[in-house]
């Protein structure tokens, strides 16, 4: 962060970075509506509170909750945010405005394309549809068009990752030995992340889905389409994750009146979800037949790695914020938290969505228990832990984060700031809610993704409370956070409309406790990183996609089995490497 | 690189947390000996499903004192057997289990216990539960299967060991009857 911005607002100085960062948040901001409102149907709809659909057409609303929240409103809002920090902490504007909007228009065209070939599953008659959830696991099968619009979506993202390398490439030619600013540093870290990752994604889409919808081959292998989803499925939560991690790195600490703890710190934190992120998708596939049991325990150690980095920014950012109360003249060992300031949506959103998180990491822990994970596989457990994590770490600090950020790329004043806080504190009080709810119901069995939670042949039971109160939380939860969004984009509108402002947000940053002067160079070194990163996607994958493809009947299914041939031996050799080279980068790091 | 006590001690504490986890679960799997789902249950062919020799006519086999194997077939939107008439099987016995998927992939929970698994098409899924007492287990599809997703579930029967032997026997001779 060494260029804080001097004189001038954001908008003033970067009118055209400005405007393709408000693009990206308007189709964020719609996304998030309409997701939102599926959200609402759903929950009132599985508790039998109010039905308006059939059952047969809540697979329709749950494709669009899932694709428009997780994939089209949190990565453009990724987008915008991004495109915001890197001319920020560069100081400099993208190198191509028309660069710039064409990855826009890329990302905006392959959405909207998907959201068409989902919601034609509502018109029968069109013979379009997507009724495949955001999971898209084959045989099942949607319309061409909405892999196709998922493939533009992904270039798309690509382009605007290549986008901020270029303002990297040209601001080191004038900065042949500065570090990288942070902000830029987290930015670049991530993206490498979602290269290596989307490859998985893009694979399956592009050599099998596509060609498959179209009648071009005749079947897939399901479990290589699955793993090669779950392949990209993992790292995509840290895509979504790491836009929040950088405001609450850069931004939150501010916010709460002090600075950041530790710029060093940060940028390992960043190193490890790239190193870590992708080698660790089969955690998803514990209960997969056709995987052997070696890869999954490969797959559990990295994960449990992965809670180093989440762990280490928890200390970082609480430290942050205390170093800001006391700045503010808080006192005592908890006192402090009183001199917060509370009044402020943006710093309250982010601090409940940081809190919200500690308690999705928990649930997620018990998720990543390979055999602990038995219990709640595929329950409504797993719902009511992302709902924690981007449903709120996620969704709420993207929310609090425009009450900051909004104004500064439309040069307004924030319409109102008590709408803001209760629309954050609205959305926390809706989760508390519906997430508990949904994780006690899934230790009493009841399944995920289903528009009918009762069943002929027995009824589910709950050690604490009923399963009546579980129904009720969930139903007003979802109300009370359909409400609170309702309430975020009426005041964001409220916002874009207002009069113009000379000082519309104190958009200054400053710089941290601990600068990145005293940590190794080595940390900036993106290219060994990135051969790091590939070394253990290779480790963690190689072996498991061969036997897939070697025993599930060739890359396109529907051949002749072959006993499984992956030796147990091989195996073992395989875990204690990579466990070594974990617990090794844990030391160093 | 300059790191404060404290950040060194939480470090520390999150390091022990973390191979504290792995120690359990390395317990769990080496030491309890708890089953995980993976490739030994094999490959079949999804497309000829219905001529093999035990997914084509899927349901119980006795293949020791007290043990069976249980042959399931998942399809839209029944559990074979399980849906249409109850999955049967004797208090006390060892049961393994032989999950496969006809068309998409489906998934298969008994409700209210950790016998829970993935089934799909092309990979037969096996693990083995210990069933006690007699009384009833619901099963239920736990993975998105298509519009009919939510009426796909089925029942358990765990039966006196007399009373199952006697409809072991009568299927038994059923069978041999019709071939």
């Amino acid at each position: 962060m060494a260029t804080a911005s001097g004189g001038g607002e954001f908008v003033d100085k970067f009118p055209d970075e400005a405007a393709v960062i408000k693009a990206s948040f308007l189709i964020a901001f719609v996304s998030l509506g309409i997701g939102a409102f599926f959200g609402l149907v759903q929950a009132l709809h599985r508790t039998n509170v109010l039905r308006v659909i059939d059952s047969a057409d809540y697979y329709t609303m749950l494709t669009g909750h899932g694709v428009l929240l997780a994939i089209v409103f949190t990565i453009f809002f990724l987008c915008g945010v991004f495109h915001w920090a890197v001319a920020r902490s560069l100081d400099r504007p993208a190198e191509s405005a028309l660069f710039s909007w064409a990855w826009v228009g890329l990302m905006t065209t392959g959405a909207v394309l998907a959201t068409i070939a989902i919601l034609g599953g509502f018109v029968p008659n069109l013979g379009m549809s997507a009724d495949v959830l955001f999971t898209f696991y084959a045989p099942l099968q949607a319309h061409p068009v909405f892999y196709i619009g998922l493939a533009m979506f992904i270039v798309g993202t690509w382009l605007s990752g290549a986008d901020w390398f270029l303002s990297y490439r040209a601001w080191r030619q004038d900065h042949p030995d500065e570090r990288i600013p942070l902000q830029t540093f987290m930015v670049l870290t991530t993206m490498i992340m979602w290269y290596i990752s989307t490859l998985g994604v893009a694979v399956s889409v592009v050599f099998f889905l596509i060609p498959w919808s179209l009648g071009l081959i005749e079947s897939v292998n399901p479990l290589l389409t699955r793993t090669l989803f779950w392949y990209f499925g993992h790292p995509i939560v840290y895509f979504w994750l790491m836009p929040a991690y950088l405001l609450w790195y850069t931004v939150l600490p501010k916010l709460a009146g002090g600075r950041l703890f530790s710029d060093p710190l940060a940028r390992v934190v960043f190193l490890l979800f790239l190193l870590l992120s992708t080698p660790v998708g089969i955690h998803h596939q514990y209960l997969d037949p056709g995987i052997a049991e070696g890869f999954k325990f490969i797959a559990m150690t990295n994960t449990m790695f992965l809670l180093l980095p989440s762990l280490l920014t928890a200390f970082t950012v609480v430290a942050s914020v205390e170093h800001g109360a006391r700045q503010r003249g808080g006192k005592g060992y908890l006192r402090w938290l009183g001199a917060l300031p509370w009044r402020d949506p943006a710093f309250t959103g982010m601090a409940l969505a940081g809190a919200m998180f500690a308690a999705g990491g928990f649930s997620g822990m018990i998720n990543a228990g390979m055999n602990i994970n038995y219990l709640i596989h595929n329950t409504l457990w797993v719902p009511g832990h992302f709902h924690l994590t981007v449903g709120t770490a996620v969704a709420l600090t993207m929310m609090a984060g425009s009450y900051w950020l909004v104004p500064q790329v439309t040069g307004t004043k924030l319409y109102s700031r008590p709408i803001g806080l209760l629309q954050v504190i609205m959305w926390f009080v809706g989760m508390v809610f519906m997430s508990n709810a949904m994780h006690r119901a899934g230790l009493a069995g009841i399944p995920r993704r289903t528009a009918e939670p009762q069943y002929q042949n027995f009824e589910f039971l709950t050690p604490i409370g009923s399963i009546f109160e579980l129904r009720v939380q969930i139903a007003l939860g979802g109300t009370l956070l359909f409400l609170s969004v309702v309430l975020f984009l009426f005041n964001i509108l409220l916002t874009s409309l207002g009069e113009e402002s000379d000082r519309p947000v104190d958009s200054h940053l400053p710089e941290p406790l601990s600068g990145p002067e005293g940590s190794p160079r080595i940390l900036d070194n993106l290219a060994m990183w990135t051969g790091i990163a590939a070394v253990l996607v290779v480790l963690a994958y190689t072996l498991p996609l061969a036997g897939i493809i070697q025993n599930g009947g060739g890359l396109f299914g529907g051949g002749l089995p072959v006993p499984a041939t992956v030796s147990a031996g091989f195996d073992l050799v395989l875990t204690t490497v990579t466990s070594a080279f974990n617990t090794l980068w844990g030391v160093v790091a | 690189m300059e790191i404060h006590a404290y950040e060194k001690l939480w470090l520390a504490l999150a390091l022990v947390l973390i191979v504290g986890f792995i120690g359990t679960i390395t317990y769990g799997a080496a030491g309890a000996g708890i089953d995980m789902i993976d490739d030994k249950g094999g490959t079949v062919d999804p497309a000829t499903l219905d001529q093999h020799p035990k997914f084509g006519d899927p349901g119980i086999e006795r293949n020791g004192e007290n043990s069976y194997d249980v042959y399931v077939v998942a399809r839209q939107f029944v559990f074979e057997p399980g849906t249409t008439e109850p999955l049967r099987v004797p208090a006390g016995s060892t049961v393994t289990f032989h999950v496969t998927a006809a068309d998409v992939i489906h998934g298969f929970e008994v409700v209210g216990t950790n016998a829970n698994t993935m089934a799909i098409p092309g990979q037969v899924a096996e693990f083995t539960v210990e069933f006690g007492e007699p009384g009833e287990y619901g099963m239920l599809c736990n993975e998105y299967c298509g519009s009919g997703h939510h009426v796909m579930e089925g029942k358990i029967v765990v039966m006196e060991q007399e009373e199952f032997d006697s409809w072991y026997e009568q299927q038994q001779a059923q069978g041999e009857a019709e071939n």
